[in-house]
């Protein structure tokens, strides 16, 4: 089924945009259906996706890309301290800053190749962590992160008088309401603040299956797969990756601007490395120059973090309490190491297994998988692996 | 299809706010629940115990999952009822909280303020927790309280010692029982005076960033306020792990006292590196040099092994305590776990009986009510002595310990001893003291 | 000036650990063609054999000791070591005493053991795979490694003290003709240093001077040529893995007494050790040694205070600047060959 989509962009866009609005009522039964992680997938979803453009189309791995997203949260807050609680200026304003900061970043990091490159982007980005932490107090808040305060200017928007934060909104349409419906004893959230980030994330979607198919899309991969002989026919290969990567970056900060529109909070480790390299594990784990790999690669992980460690001996008894007594205890003992705060270790675990069993990523898993179901011989799956980069 | 429902206030309010507002969709304005965000309808009701379980403080967070559960247990009546037997309210009737029985959820902060948010809206939105508390460090602690304002629920801050959870970041909907920066300088000042008198030449070494900021400030305004005098003050980066560069110009600089303004795995390998070099053993201006250590954690003093020996530091809690309430939770935390509580055990355990208390007496769960009859609650039997939640900032105010690290520990627990019991008079300051000043309650927010 | 030799010594304390490191870090690299994110792992791996070889020293038999009482009140159960009823308490404290140095012995055939193991059950079939998926695959291990560690032995540090030998420091600047105190350096860094450069030179040694080591640096310049001569290259690899290995346990062993180690003390470490590697240059020994003790040296006069007043928060963002400054101006690193790495 995966496989049709590669002829034909409009069904996927279609059949990406349905999954995607259908959210709430898809993940509900995974005890994912709530506003907030729905919006960490839409958000993080649209990360990878960006730093996929990066990535999987030129090669170039950046190891610093949270910094784009941090200095997008930043940008984004500040404009709901200063200007107004309306979300479309502060995501201007982080798409704008993002896309300087890649710009003045890309320039200099893209004079060098291979893991220099990655070297640079990292030296960058901790850079901005560490003084975001610690010096830069002023402006990002440090530790505590960039938060709204009651006697904030806000000159746009009319004087709050109510003892209470205001929230963000677009044109008045407040980005954490929510209607609730009950279906199936399962309780359905439809979140503003999800369905704008769900908007924004399809829209990155149809940029990015744009950029695949344009010219501008395969120069990026003829950058990725032989360089040299690039410049040997004259063409400079420069401009092309440096608006790859600014353009990279802007997905970053808009996903950064998008993070505090739902949350208007900038904290200062979502600069720190292992945040750039959980986009990178993201987009390897869904696919390496995939398009949907990233997305499924981000919201794998995201349900890891907000799903599995949430899982105590209590949730676990209550899963298992229909076993004999000596039974249950033995299995809640050992799935004891692996939920709740070892969450860690599972995710670590699938890591190894995807990587070993499915170079191609998740999305290499699902095309078997599918594949499978629809009765194909397994031979051709010889010829649809890694070599092949998979669309 | 049964109910539609609004959750949130704001909605009608920012419409008529920005002026080019759309008009609401009229299914958000639904108000068949204008009650408080997430009111418990069922026989139960859900607390979300948010604390670190992966990361540097995981060993400190599954301490204080501990004595959730322990004080989950009391509350619905199980085991031996621990302090609720000696706390001076005695609403509390061991029949979970207003007749409905306890639950929880729980959480991992990993002790970002980013991962810490999204744990706790899981635990608002997803599993509907009435009251979020934890947490195992300042920035944590004042992330999730500013959450949990807006979203309208009860937030009981855990372990965080940063003059700012309860100064310019304080907020209506939060509540704090820990001590903080300036309760440790004015407890430990005095000490530090009768020990090593008051002519001293202090240089500290401070964590670079918010909370090392406002304890460095806290503690050389107090000991200044002694005489000594501060030599000089340097900022680390929070993750340094070699502190040598930063101790090794410390004996050369005149100074006769070193002041380690870091916590956890700073603290121990600032301390680890301050007593490799040998600081202790040297005699500068005709004086012994001496470290101190201003705030104290047991489980994080372990780390630095036989290096704490006789070292001055201050702690909210300590389990040799002799009153009858510290008695009875280290008995029945004892009797459970098979060793002593920490503070962090001690303060979170504290904070759950605390919450469900408010609740009996306000007779709701509503965080407005709850917030009422916190404010200027004041209460014994809790370990610490009289204590109160003052009104004016949500900050506890009850005695503060002085410790220094035991020179012959009879057991792997007994790590510190009590040197005195600073009365409260003594670390209390106006709630608009400088050092806490620039922020605002705001009003209580009920969520709906 | 004293406050310069100071930190020099300091900063070359601080280098040999990023050294050791990134040497095998670059070993690895160098003859496998692998980045191994669980090298920091394999660092942290060696610092708790020390704690595991403290903690099966201090294995008791309990003696209840009716005169003293726990925090229950119940009569203290005395935990004697059997090490101390075995000698006697004097010899049974020393041996205690001497564990960290005593856990080079256990750390060597450990980490040689857990190098071939790693190699031939997961590395070996990460050869031909692209560096992403091995990036990821180690990092991957890594994570799982350090959660085992973490389940047994908690999450807070555990103190592996130095023998009491080597407490305290000493006073270098008496011996150069300046006043007291103002050169002091602790004796087990000091240990640490010596320790360092000796384990370097053998390695250096071991490739320049032995067959073997010749037959490796040849397989690291042209692997496919030195096979082409008939020669078995890849049970070199193997055992080049597990020396490297072995280097970064004993790293962790000897820096145990220095910081208190945790189970995340790799992660720490990890990305620092790829700056040091990349700045050196990638592939190449001498470059990794060199940066690792020139960013060392570097950090250690960023945390100076005169320094800092002049440039407020440079301590924070030494090594990256550095890092940027030098792959600015020498493309492949201070000693990189052309070609590794680069795509």
């Amino acid at each position: 089924m995966l496989d049709k989509f590669k002829n034909n962009d409009n069904a996927l866009m279609v059949f990406f945009t349905i999954m995607v609005l259908a959210g709430p009522i898809i993940l509900a039964p995974f005890g994912a259906g709530y506003p907030d992680l729905l919006q960490r997938f839409a958000i993080f979803g649209l990360f990878a996706i960006g730093f996929n453009i990066l990535f999987g189309l030129t090669g170039y791995l950046s190891f610093g890309h949270a910094a784009f997203l941090g200095v997008g949260s930043y940008a984004a807050v500040w404009m709901f301290k200063l200007l107004t609680m309306n979300v479309i200026p502060a995501l201007l304003l982080a798409t704008v800053v993002s896309g300087v900061f890649a710009l003045l970043i890309g320039y200099i990091s893209l004079r060098r190749s291979g893991i220099y490159f990655s070297i640079l982007t990292l030296a960058f980005a901790q850079m901005s962590y560490n003084l975001a932490y610690s010096v830069l107090t002023p402006i990002t808040n440090g530790e505590t992160g960039l938060q709204l305060s009651l006697d904030d200017p806000r000159i746009l928007d009319a004087a709050n008088s109510s003892g209470s934060l205001p929230s963000t909104n677009l044109f008045g349409l407040s980005m954490n309401s929510t209607a609730k419906m009950e279906l199936l004893g399962m309780t359905l959230q439809f979140n503003v603040g999800f369905y704008f980030c769900a908007l924004v994330l399809i829209l990155g979607f149809y940029l990015a299956l744009r950029i695949f198919r344009s010219p501008f899309g395969l120069m990026l991969r003829a950058v990725k797969t032989n360089q040299t002989r690039m410049s040997y026919t004259g063409l400079n290969s420069r401009p092309y990756t440096l608006a790859a990567f600014v353009i990279s970056g802007m997905y970053a900060g808009v996903a950064g601007g998008l993070m505090a529109i739902t949350d208007p909070l900038a904290g200062a480790e979502r600069m720190q490395w292992t945040a750039s390299g959980e986009v990178v594990l993201m987009t390897i784990l869904g696919g390496v120059g995939t398009l949907l790999g990233p997305v499924l690669g981000a919201g794998f992980i995201k349900y890891f973090e907000n799903i599995f460690s949430k899982i105590n001996d209590n949730v676990l008894h209550a899963w298992f309490g229909f076993l004999p007594d000596g039974l249950e205890d033995a299995v809640v003992s050992v799935l004891h190491f692996f939920v709740g705060k070892g969450w860690h270790l599972t995710l670590g675990i699938v890591f190894m297994l995807v990587v070993i069993f499915l170079p191609g990523g998740l999305i290499e898993g699902a095309n078997r998988i599918l594949r499978r179901l629809s009765g194909q011989k397994t031979g051709s799956s010889a010829t649809d692996g890694p070599k092949q980069p998979a669309e | 299809m049964s109910k539609i429902i609004k959750t949130r206030r704001e909605v009608l309010k920012t419409a008529a706010v920005v002026g080019a507002g759309l008009s609401m969709p009229t299914f958000f304005a639904s108000s068949a629940f204008a009650g408080y965000r997430n009111e418990p309808m069922g026989g139960s009701v859900t607390l979300g115990f948010n604390v670190p379980q992966t990361g540097p403080y995981a060993d400190e967070g599954a301490d204080e999952l501990r004595a959730y559960m322990l004080a989950v247990e009391h509350l619905n009546g199980g085991g031996d009822g621990g302090m609720m037997n000696t706390f001076s309210s005695k609403a509390l009737k061991g029949n979970g909280i207003l007749g409905k029985k306890v639950e929880y959820v729980t959480g991992d902060t990993q002790t970002k303020s980013d991962a810490a948010r999204a744990s706790a809206k899981s635990m608002i939105e997803k599993d509907g927790a009435v009251m979020i508390t934890g947490g195992s460090s300042s920035g944590v602690a004042v992330a999730v309280q500013g959450l949990c304002q807006e979203a309208g629920v009860i937030f009981m801050a855990g372990l965080t010692h940063s003059n700012d959870t309860t100064g310019k970041d304080r907020k209506a909907n939060g509540f704090r029982h820990f001590f903080n920066g300036y309760m440790s300088g004015a407890a430990l000042a005095p000490v530090l005076e009768k020990m090593y008198g008051s002519d001293r030449r202090a240089y500290h070494l401070t964590a670079d960033y918010n909370w090392g900021w406002t304890q460095q400030e806290s503690i050389a305004a107090a000991t200044e306020a002694k005489g000594w005098e501060t030599v000089n003050n340097v900022t680390t980066p929070l993750t340094t792990t070699d502190f040598s560069s930063y101790v090794a110009p410390v004996l050369n600089s005149g100074a006769d006292v070193l002041v380690l303004n870091h916590y956890g795995g700073n603290m121990i390998n600032s301390l680890t590196s301050a007593v490799q070099f040998g600081l202790r053993d040297k005699v500068v201006n005709g004086k012994n040099f001496e470290i101190v250590v201003p705030l104290y954690s047991r489980l994080m003093a372990r780390g630095a092994g036989e290096n704490v020996k006789g070292i001055f530091g201050s702690t909210n809690w300590h389990w040799s305590l002799s009153d009858a309430g510290s008695k009875a939770f280290v008995k029945s935390f004892g009797e459970k776990y098979g060793f002593p509580p920490s503070q962090a055990a001690h303060t979170v355990y504290c904070q759950a009986l605390l919450y469900a208390d408010a609740c009996e007496r306000a007779g709701t769960f509503n965080p407005c009510g709850v917030v009422e009859a916190l404010e200027g609650f004041k209460f014994d039997g809790l370990g610490n002595g009289p204590t109160e939640y003052r009104a004016e900032d949500h900050q506890c105010f009850k005695d503060v310990l002085v410790v220094k690290g035991k020179e012959n520990p009879s057991s792997e627990f007994d790590v510190l001893e009590i040197v005195e019991v600073t009365p409260r008079a003594q670390v209390e300051y106006a709630p608009d003291h400088p050092m806490f000043s620039g922020g605002a309650l705001g009003t209580c927010n009920p969520g709906a | 000036m004293d406050a310069i030799l100071l930190q020099i010594l300091n900063g070359l304390d601080k280098g040999s650990a990023y050294a050791l490191i990134a040497m095998g870090l670059t070993l690895i690299f160098g003859t496998l063609g692998v980045v191994n994110f669980a090298h920091g792992a394999l660092f942290m791996i060696g610092a708790f054999c020390a704690v595991t070889l403290q903690k099966m020293l201090n294995l008791y038999s309990v003696v209840i000791d009716p005169e003293k009482t726990d925090f229950l009140g119940n009569p203290l159960k005395v935990k004697v070591p059997y090490v101390e009823s075995w000698f006697g308490e004097a010899t049974g404290q020393m041996i205690i005493n001497w564990s960290v140095p005593l856990a080079i012995l256990l750390a060597i055939p450990v980490m040689l053991a857990v190098g071939y193991i790693m190699e031939r059950g997961l590395i070996k079939h990460f050869y031909k795979r692209p560096h992403a998926d091995q990036i990821l695959v180690t990092f991957g291990l890594a994570i799982v490694l350090q959660e085992i560690v973490k389940a047994f032995f908690g999450a807070n540090p555990i103190p592996t003290p130095a023998p009491d030998l080597f407490k305290g420091s000493f006073d270098f600047g008496l011996l150069i003709g300046f006043a007291e105190n103002t050169i002091i350096y602790p004796y087990w860094r000091l240990i640490y240093f010596v320790f360092s450069t000796a384990i370097i030179a053998m390695v250096f040694s071991f490739l320049q001077f032995t067959t073997f080591g010749m037959v490796v640096r040849a397989g690291m310049a042209d692997r496919e040529t030195v096979g082409l001569l008939g020669i078995n290259i890849d049970r070199r690899f193997t055992l080049m893995f597990g020396i490297a290995a072995a280097v970064a346990g004993l790293a962790g062993v000897m820096y145990t007494p220095i910081n208190p180690p945790n189970y995340h003390m790799g992660m720490d470490f990890l990305v620092l050790s790829f700056v040091v590697v990349v700045v050196g240059g990638m592939g190449s020994l001498p470059g990794a040694v060199l940066a690792g003790f020139l960013l060392g040296v570097l950090e250690s006069f960023a945390s100076m205070n005169e320094v800092k007043s002049l440039l407020p928060g440079i301590d924070q963002i030494i090594i990256y600047l550095v890092a940027i400054a030098i792959l600015l101006t020498r493309p492949r690193g201070l000693m990189g060959r052309a070609g590794v790495m680069e795509e």
